[in-house]
């Protein structure tokens, strides 16, 4: 297992420093870096010391090594708007988009988990096929869309939940599970596809030969091995959702970094653009590290070996 | 002996299209097992072995159904059982042991639960009389420190091993019937004879009646009393292994034993001719006629039935007719 | 056997190609019409015809205002309406049948190039990385990881940050953006392509890696990149809307469902729904058609992509 995780780690690295990369030059080779690391309305004595504030004169190898000593140390650059540091801002953010995130992901698993094991169990029945129904929607109504049309209908027709804004369950409902729709069906399908495949296999025939009560066979054998891949997918959904809810956010103004991202977006606000995407892929690589560690944990295969 | 198994006049289809394509995989078969008895059932692949295994079993996929005979085992009816029922027999008193080893066994747990699920659900053994049930089951599978490889997983063992893990599930239960699907096919030739011996040790030890399913008659001679050859979803002979070997009666199993390898001699090895016939579209007749150096006018049209030749010797031949109208033939000239 | 009997033997081997493979009629006649996915075709065919004819069906200039109409109309079958705005008006008295018509244009166009930007670029890599392996195949892979990591309308909304918006700079964002998604699907076909009989006699006759490439490899991952195109379609046409909808993807005046969206949120929470559910459905109807479409090919295309 510890070569397991060293070379999931160096990979990690290796990713953060790519992502790095391709943001740093993203910005320093589309045109002037300067008219973006200004703020709106900056006049040319500004433009000048901003020039040499950000070192853009200096060659480029020497600009990503400094970029590189910032991200370190954690100095991500302040927001014009706000004029606070970026990661601030980010990290108080960061528990919003959390609570939006949890209650999204625990609506896609009560329902795309259990609809894909039912659908698998019970293949090509009414209820497999009421569940690829509810799949190929979950994948066609765009999540943001069905935020709009859930406020139109439970708020503005109904009445019965507010429009937006964070506080009870009430505000939380909607925009979760706008959210949750899309990543409960593709839990639906995975779930569905990977518990088709393991009760195909001869351990499960063993299991059944060995006159085990059906609950068991499924319950216990089937579904631990069915699960594996679908606790990744969910593990990343999360981290995902975390980061990039934007527009959902935006709907029900969800105060989270994704309507961070859209205030820095809509205000040019570069310098938060920039601090958000860095820090939520750094988010993400580091996520996706402890997950492959947690799953070398469960999968004894990965466990045991040196 | 009691007796412990008969199998009489069984049919079991396959079902595809709706109904449109029925294949016979099991047509009519019959045979009887003793308590304690091996009976060695062979034939070549799509034979109908395995259907037959997974009818006594309740266990067909669900496009095959049971479509006439019975099943009677320790004087109960198995094909008009609830599945609940079956649920209770398998594992406890019939239990099965399969081709791949390394597929056999649920990777994510370890041998220990994996050996201890049929005490622990049929018997209703627990705790320190359940740790001992299993390191006793691992060693009469000769697995050397039991309490260590309890703990092991799967992929941690070699095939050879993985299969005695096997072997020692199916007596988990305690079953009066084991039947093996095949379990040396997937080892190696130098592990297959170590694991028949701890087979044969198991059978001596507990009494417990072998249906040894294979295509190869040299585990045939070392592990069974008897033997019954299948073709085309029928048992074409049937009798004593001894009787089989030295004097068969059915062209089909003369052939398969003329295509035995046999050391010592320079013989080109005979392959039998022709392909395992269609079984969703069999020959009119005798099923083996087209590939019969003896066939006769009559087996194009005539499906063969048992024909005795001892007391527990048959063979689905006409040629016994012919040969027992000589031998009187000769007898009365 | 002959050289030419094991060319013979190998060719005959080889999986054929997607094209041929879905051209080809199956039976006489018109009989392969019957074999045609009906339903996704049926959504798609009018949209793409309204797309194209956009000029011709459309009753007004999407950009310009009605003359004489008020803001905020709604369908003709409302209260308030008249036939002269079929679907109503937006908050600028523009007709949302006519932005309706030319925002088909707009996410079709986006949807279907930007696919095949990332489609051609992904594959493309994938079948470098695949085949030539060693370093190569490091690089691109490493590059894949690193963007696969971030999420796509993240990094699609700070490209378009960087770069300003532009119907064609949506496309290439896009492009960029989603081309990880074939790279390691291909790579994987690659690698076990690259062991088959044919290609390797291909090699051993001595043709050059390029010529290799083009004439064994591609037409064999077509299937699969097919496929995979067919399925994310649906995803690139809703990143589009995404962005158009948080004002970075086509600009304004250009109609866009995504934009028109965003522009009916206002009125939205006084009870004016027709802004915000017309052009929701277009897009979904697009999309939903496209994964038919899309699981449909690849059932067709090759049985065992069934479980992609």
């Amino acid at each position: 297992m510890r070569q397991f995780i060293i070379r999931r780690t160096v990979y990690a690295i290796i990713t953060l420093l790519i992502l790095s990369l391709t943001i740093f030059l993203v910005v320093r080779l589309t045109g002037d870096p300067v008219t973006l690391l200004a703020e709106p309305g900056a006049r040319p004595e500004d433009l000048a010391r901003v020039r040499v504030e950000w070192g853009l004169d200096r060659p480029l190898p020497v600009q990503y090594l400094s970029f590189l000593e910032n991200i370190l140390t954690g100095k991500l650059g302040n927001s014009f708007n706000y004029e606070m540091p970026v990661s601030t801002l980010y990290f108080q953010r960061l528990p919003n988009s959390l609570e939006l995130a949890l209650a999204a992901s625990l609506i896609s698993f009560v329902i795309g988990i259990p609809a894909g094991l039912i659908s698998a169990v019970r293949v090509n029945g009414a209820w497999d096929n009421f569940g690829k129904i509810v799949a190929l929607l979950g994948l066609s109504v765009p999540g943001f869309w069905l935020g709009l049309v859930l406020i139109l209908v439970f708020s503005v027709w109904l009445g019965w939940l507010p429009t937006s804004g964070q506080g009870d369950w009430c505000n939380l409902i909607m925009p979760a599970l706008a959210l949750g729709w899309y990543f409960a069906a593709s839990l639906l399908r995975l779930t569905r596809s990977s518990m088709l495949e393991v009760l195909r296999s001869e351990y499960i025939k063993l299991a059944r030969l060995k006159g085990l009560p059906g609950v068991v066979v499924i319950g216990m054998h089937a579904f631990k091995n069915a699960l594996i891949p679908v606790i990744t997918l969910a593990g990343v959904n999360l981290v995902i959702m975390v980061n990039a809810a934007v527009i959902i956010e935006v709907i029900f103004a969800w105060p989270g970094i994704g309507r961070l991202l859209y205030e820095g977006i809509f205000q040019r606000d570069f310098p938060l653009v920039q601090g958000i995407v860095l820090l939520a892929g750094m988010m993400i690589v580091a996520i996706n590290l402890v997950i492959d560690i947690v799953y070398a944990w469960i999968d004894p295969r990965i466990r045991l070996a040196r | 002996m009691a007796q412990l198994l008969r199998v009489s006049d069984l049919r079991t289809h396959y079902f595809s299209f709706g109904g449109a394509r029925v294949v016979k995989a099991v047509d009519g078969i019959s045979f009887t097992l003793n308590e304690g008895e091996t009976i060695g059932l062979v034939g070549e692949s799509g034979c109908g072995k395995t259907t037959t295994c997974l009818s006594v079993v309740g266990l067909l996929p669900p496009a095959a159904r049971i479509v006439g005979g019975g099943i009677e085992f320790a004087g109960e009816e198995l094909t008009t059982k609830r599945p609940r029922e079956m649920r209770r027999i398998r594992g406890r008193r019939i239990a099965m042991i399969l081709q791949d080893p390394m597929a056999s066994l649920n990777p994510l747990f370890s041998i220990y639960t994996q050996v201890a699920e049929p005490a622990f659900y049929h018997l209703g053994t627990r705790g320190r009389s359940l740790r001992q049930r299993v390191q006793e089951l691992l060693r009469a599978v000769r697995i050397s420190s039991p309490t260590v490889r309890m703990r092991e997983y799967p992929h941690q063992m070699s095939g050879g091993m993985r299969q005695r893990v096997v072997g020692a599930i199916a007596m988990a239960g305690g079953p009066k019937l084991i039947i093996a699907d095949e379990p040396t096919t997937n080892l190696d030739v130098t592990i297959q004879a170590q694991y028949l011996d701890v087979l044969k040790e198991i059978q001596q030890a507990s009494g417990v009646a072998l249906i040894f399913v294979t295509h190869n008659l040299g585990i045939v001679a070392k592990m069974c009393d008897k033997m019954a050859v299948m073709y085309a979803g029928k048992i074409v002979e049937q009798g004593a292994v001894r009787d089989l070997f030295r004097a068969a009666k059915h062209p089909y199993t003369q052939a398969l034993l003329g295509s035995m390898p046999k050391l010592g001699t320079k013989e080109p090895l005979y392959a039998i001719p022709g392909q395992p016939p269609n079984l969703a579209q069999l020959p009119s007749g005798c099923a083996f006629h087209p590939r019969c150096a003896r066939a006769m006018t009559q087996c194009q049209t005539q499906q063969p039935d048992d024909r005795r030749i001892a007391e527990n010797w048959v063979a689905k031949c006409w040629l016994v007719d012919h040969q027992a109208k000589e031998q009187y033939v000769s007898a009365i000239a | 056997m002959t050289t030419t009997d094991e060319i013979a033997t190998a060719t005959a081997a080889a999986p054929v190609p997607a094209a041929q493979e879905f051209f080809t009629p199956r039976g006489t006649g018109w009989r392969w019409v019957r074999e045609l996915p009906l339903v996704p075709l049926a959504i798609l065919v009018p949209f793409i015809l309204i797309a194209i004819l956009a000029n011709f069906i459309a009753p007004y200039d999407p950009t310009e205002p009605i003359p004489g109409a008020k803001i905020f109309e709604p369908p003709f079958w409302m209260q308030g309406g008249s036939t002269r705005a079929l679907l109503g008006t937006d908050f600028q008295a523009r007709d949302v049948l006519s932005r309706l018509i030319f925002g088909a244009r707009v996410s079709l166009i986006v949807g279907v190039v930007g696919t095949i930007v990332a489609g051609s670029l992904g594959t493309a890599l994938g079948i470098l990385s695949g085949y030539l392996g060693g370093w190569v195949d490091q690089l691109i892979m490493r590059v894949t990881d690193a963007w696969l990591a971030l999420p796509a309308l993240v990094f699609a909304i700070f490209l378009a940050t960087v770069v300003g918006p532009s119907m064609w700079n949506i496309i290439i964002i896009l492009g960029l953006v989603y081309w990880t998604r074939y790279t390691r699907v291909i790579r994987g076909e690659v690698l076990s392509l690259r062991e088959r009989e044919f290609v390797k006699l291909a090699e051993i006759a001595g043709g050059s890696r390029t010529r290799i490439i083009l004439r064994h490899i591609l037409p064999n991952v077509m299937n699969s990149a097919m496929v995979l195109a067919s399925l994310t379609i649906g995803v690139v046409i809703i990143a589009e809307a995404s962005l158009s909808f948080l004002g970075i993807g086509v600009p304004a005046p250009q109609p866009a469902w995504g934009s028109m969206l965003s522009d009916g949120r206002s009125m939205m929470m006084v009870g004016d729904w027709w802004l915000t559910v017309f052009p929701g459905l277009c897009i979904l109807l697009v999309v939903l058609a496209t994964q038919l479409l899309g699981d449909w090919l690849r059932v067709r295309l090759d049985p065992q992509l069934r479980n992609m």
